[in-house]
């Protein structure tokens, strides 16, 4: 039986000898993401299976095409997790389109976000060869930290085989309390809380409601419970409100409205634009349900010192970019590292910005 | 240049030695004071070594610029003229990253001292590069705040030099190392270019160079400015001193730790010799005859610091420890830990020198490791004491010896060679924390294999095309890495048969 790596390999080496462009896909489940897909699907679903997991070490290796579902299945077995809570975005999400689109979840401002529990991966790069970055251990400096370069640049640097994961335990308690609040109020109080030792792991604001979620030791999540108030919702609703939030099935997310995913500091003053907003993260992520013009939202994104990215659009919103402009110097950093990594340029060409 | 535009980037080291020096001393004189150049050999001097000081070089001349508009002329006077750079900021380093280049500049950032904001609101601080890590802590503290990574040289180092190394310390486990606790970086291309990289938000559109730079040792642009996070400070720690009769169950100890779902604040774990050592030094009250002992610390509210303490002991007790104390103050926590800290400056007394090596190997590998370093002291005559941050893996062995006795230097280096080397075979790296500098870049050769050294530069030549910042440092040339193929022959099988041998 041959490698499922190999096989990529050889499928790379032939669109390399054949001039032509890939475009690397699990399930498809983030197809919607990033600038419009080209290329010829390379279904990465074949290279599937957990290559190595022991508990004992937090660190879980596999391939790409494994199913996030069944990968979080295996921790949960063990009581751990993945703990930037990566959205899924369909029921046969992958691994390598997790890290690769590198997006995390509700807990991602308390535990982090996925490029931080990536610990290592298999490449194969633009010249079909396969590399080795990064490890299986916490703590390795050796080299420059290409596997985290490559989390969250939407396969345009190379395809990711293999990863290997940090994982964290479960938390022992989880509790999620309610406070009736002003959005104003939300973003002080969240900032407020921000800055003290509570165990909050996520937050969101909408519509005068702000959800808190609590998780840790039990004693922990107790204290934190007597001291912040608000309202206990019951742990099968609290469970259902932060799935529809990690997975945008929430109400909030329905409608033909374009979706605005801003990344602002957390400190940024409410955002006057028009629409709907819903706050994540202690304030520092804003999703936007609105018509107005990309201008105004990238204004606006912009001068609270973030960006603003076009997550989500019905086709015929123009020809809107989805991520911000990066200024010359970045980009031209931003090509050479394409050429760098892909020179010939046949992943995923223009799936994040023109000429990448 | 056109000869070296045809070859490959970091095929082969590159020859710097027309490098001009008048030259370069008019150009340098035209950017800075007379104060901020030093050329004369007894201002070069201190700038000989880092805190690697096995390796010593003197640096061509040494620039201390104090604004990013001095840094931006120095660099394009560089890369016009094709001066090599070494950045440094303390000289703490213990790998050999800031040791000068012989035909190169030294451009010191310690001039850059300023802490410009501290957000407490925000959590957050903006510091210029040559802030000493301890003293971003020390400011943010009227907030109940810190910043987490704390390297043991956390009183001298600097924040510049913890972006360029990745730097860890003791709390990684639970805390995250360097590059978990950034926001943003601004740095200096070697051509002169401001780069922003990262912002105050929690995420920045394109690529995550700010991961790439963390780490990435000097060798792609020079840090003029970095923001932090800032975390809010527990309530309370506890330290939970654990002995064992045997090394073994104290590595076990360390993944039973894990597998039940605690992830201490630290856990470190120090071998009979280390105690020892240190022991005559500090009077930590350390229990002399265990062959390990654990360090295990749990922090938060009071509440979850009783409740974790009470699931560490029964942990450990079933792992077989022989003695467990908990300290009852605060300032018990820190005599346990003052062992631990002191243990470097307690192997400069057993020894008139010591070396340091930083591998980290799967926790499961902890015992087999030291195992294999009690044999090779045999083989090399020479004493090793070990200290871990277990609970990452991450080992520090010290091993002991005289300079002055000709020929010890050398078989040090072939004992830290083999741990090394050892590390990567049993599934972990060269470096968890010190980086790879001057010192293990032969070890590079043995973790890597061609593909990935090639690609390591030319990510390299996407910064610096000319390979003007640090080189010699952190990747090997494919030639360096051909030599060192040709010494060290395993099992039959050359490390690079793909190489032309030069």
């Amino acid at each position: 039986m041959s490698n499922p790596i190999s096989i990529l390999q050889d499928q790379v080496r032939a669109a390399l000898a054949s001039d032509t462009p890939l475009r690397l896909r699990g399930s498809g489940s983030k197809d919607f993401y990033g600038e419009v897909p080209r290329g010829s699907v390379l279904d990465t679903r074949g290279c599937a299976g957990v290559v190595d997991y022991e508990p004992t070490e937090l660190v879980i290796t596999a391939r790409c095409g494994t199913r996030l579902a069944d990968l979080e299945a295996v921790l949960a077995e063990r009581g751990q997790m993945l703990a930037c809570e990566p959205p899924h975005f369909g029921p046969d999400a992958t691994v390598g389109g997790c890290v690769a689109a590198g997006l995390s979840g509700p807990r991602r401002a308390a535990a982090g976000s996925v490029r931080d529990f990536v610990l290592g991966v298999k490449l194969i790069d633009g010249n079909a060869e396969v590399m080795n970055f990064g490890g299986q251990v916490m703590k390795n400096v050796a080299g420059y930290d290409v596997s985290r370069l490559v989390c969250g640049s939407l396969g345009t640097l190379g395809l990711i085989a293999e990863v290997s994961l940090k994982v964290l335990p479960l938390p022992v308690e989880e509790a999620t309390l309610l406070f009736r609040v002003s959005e104003a109020q939300a973003l002080e109080r969240l900032n407020q809380w921000g800055g003290q030792p509570l165990p909050i792991s996520a937050s969101a604001f909408y519509n005068g409601d702000l959800g808190v979620r609590l998780s840790g030791a039990g004693a922990a999540v107790r204290a934190a419970r007597e001291r912040l108030g608000g309202e206990s919702i019951a742990p099968d609703a609290a469970r259902t409100f932060w799935l529809g939030v990690r997975e945008q099935t929430d109400p909030f997310f329905a409608g033909d409205e374009p979706l605005w995913r801003l990344s602002v500091p957390s400190i940024a003053l409410p955002l006057d634009l028009p629409g709907r907003q819903l706050i994540e993260w202690g304030g520092a992520l804003r999703w936007l349900k609105s018509t107005a013009p990309a201008a105004q939202v990238r204004d606006a994104a912009i001068r609270a010192g973030g960006h603003a990215t076009l997550f989500r659009a019905a086709a015929g919103v123009g020809n809107v970019p989805v991520f911000n402009t990066l200024d010359a110097t970045t980009m031209a950093i931003h090509r050479r590292l394409k050429q760098a990594l892909d020179p010939k340029g046949i992943f995923n060409p223009g799936r994040m910005y023109p000429g990448l | 240049m056109g000869a070296i535009d045809t070859v490959e980037p970091g095929a082969v080291e590159r020859d710097f030695s027309r490098v001009d020096r008048v030259a370069l001393i008019a150009e340098l004189r035209s950017i800075l004071p007379p104060a901020a150049l030093l050329v004369d050999h007894e201002d070069l001097k201190p700038y000989e070594c880092d805190g690697l000081a096995a390796y010593r070089e003197m640096p061509l001349l040494v620039a201390l610029p104090d604004d990013e508009t001095q840094v931006v002329a120095i660099l394009k006077a560089c890369r016009r003229l094709g001066v090599p750079v070494v950045a440094r900021g303390a000289g703490t380093g213990l790998s050999g990253g800031a040791m000068p280049h012989k035909f190169g500049l030294l451009l010191s950032l310690a001039k850059f001292k300023r802490i410009i904001k501290v957000d407490p609101v925000a959590r957050l601080a903006v510091v210029q590069p040559g802030v000493r890590n301890l003293a971003i802590s020390e400011a943010a503290s009227p907030y109940g705040l810190y910043y987490a990574p704390d390297p043991s040289s956390q009183i001298a180092c600097t924040i510049g030099g913890n972006v360029a190394e990745n730097s860890g310390g003791v709390h990684c486990l639970k805390y995250g190392l360097t590059v978990h606790n950034l926001l943003r970086v601004r740095g200096v291309t070697i051509d002169g270019e401001i780069v922003e990289i990262g912002n105050h938000a929690l995420d920045a559109p394109g690529y995550d160079l700010l991961a790439l730079i963390t780490g990435s040792e000097g060798m792609l642009a020079v840090t003029t400015e970095v923001t932090v996070k800032l975390v809010p400070k527990p309530q309370l720690a506890v330290c939970l001193l654990a002995a064992f009769d045997d090394v073994a169950k104290a590595g076990n100890a360390v993944a039973d730790v894990i597998a039940a779902g605690i992830i201490p604040a630290g856990l470190e774990m120090m071998d009979q010799g280390a105690t020892v050592a240190v022991e005559e030094y500090v009077r930590a009250g350390y229990p002399l005859d265990a062959k390990a002992i654990l360090l295990c610390e749990a922090d938060g509210t009071p509440d979850e610091v009783a409740e974790e303490v009470e699931r560490m002991k029964a942990v450990l007790g079933r792992s077989g420890a022989t003695e467990m104390r908990v300290s009852r103050s605060e300032a018990e926590r820190l005599r346990f830990w003052s062992g631990r800290k002191a243990a470097f400056p307690a192997a400069g007394r057993l020894s008139p020198d010591y070396y340091c090596y930083d591998g980290t190997v799967p926790r499961k590998r902890i015992a087999g490791l030291l195992e294999a370093i009690a044999e090779l002291e045999k083989k090399y005559g020479l004493r090793c004491i070990n200290v871990f941050h277990a609970g990452d893996g991450n080992m520090h062995p010290l091993i002991l010896f005289d300079a002055n006795v000709k020929g010890e230097l050398a078989r040090v280096e072939a004992f830290g060679a083999e741990i090394l080397e050892m590390s990567v075979a049993l599934g972990g790296t060269i470096t968890g924390e010190h980086g790879v500098g001057f010192e293990k870049i032969n070890q590079m050769c043995t973790q890597f294999r061609t593909a990935e050294i090639r690609a390591f530069h030319r990510i390299k030549a996407a910064f610096d095309p000319d390979g003007l910042l640090n080189p010699g440092k952190a990747i090997p040339t494919l030639n360096r890495c051909a030599e060192y193929g040709r010494m060290h022959v395993s099992g039959g099988q050359v490390a690079h048969p793909e190489l032309p041998r030069f």
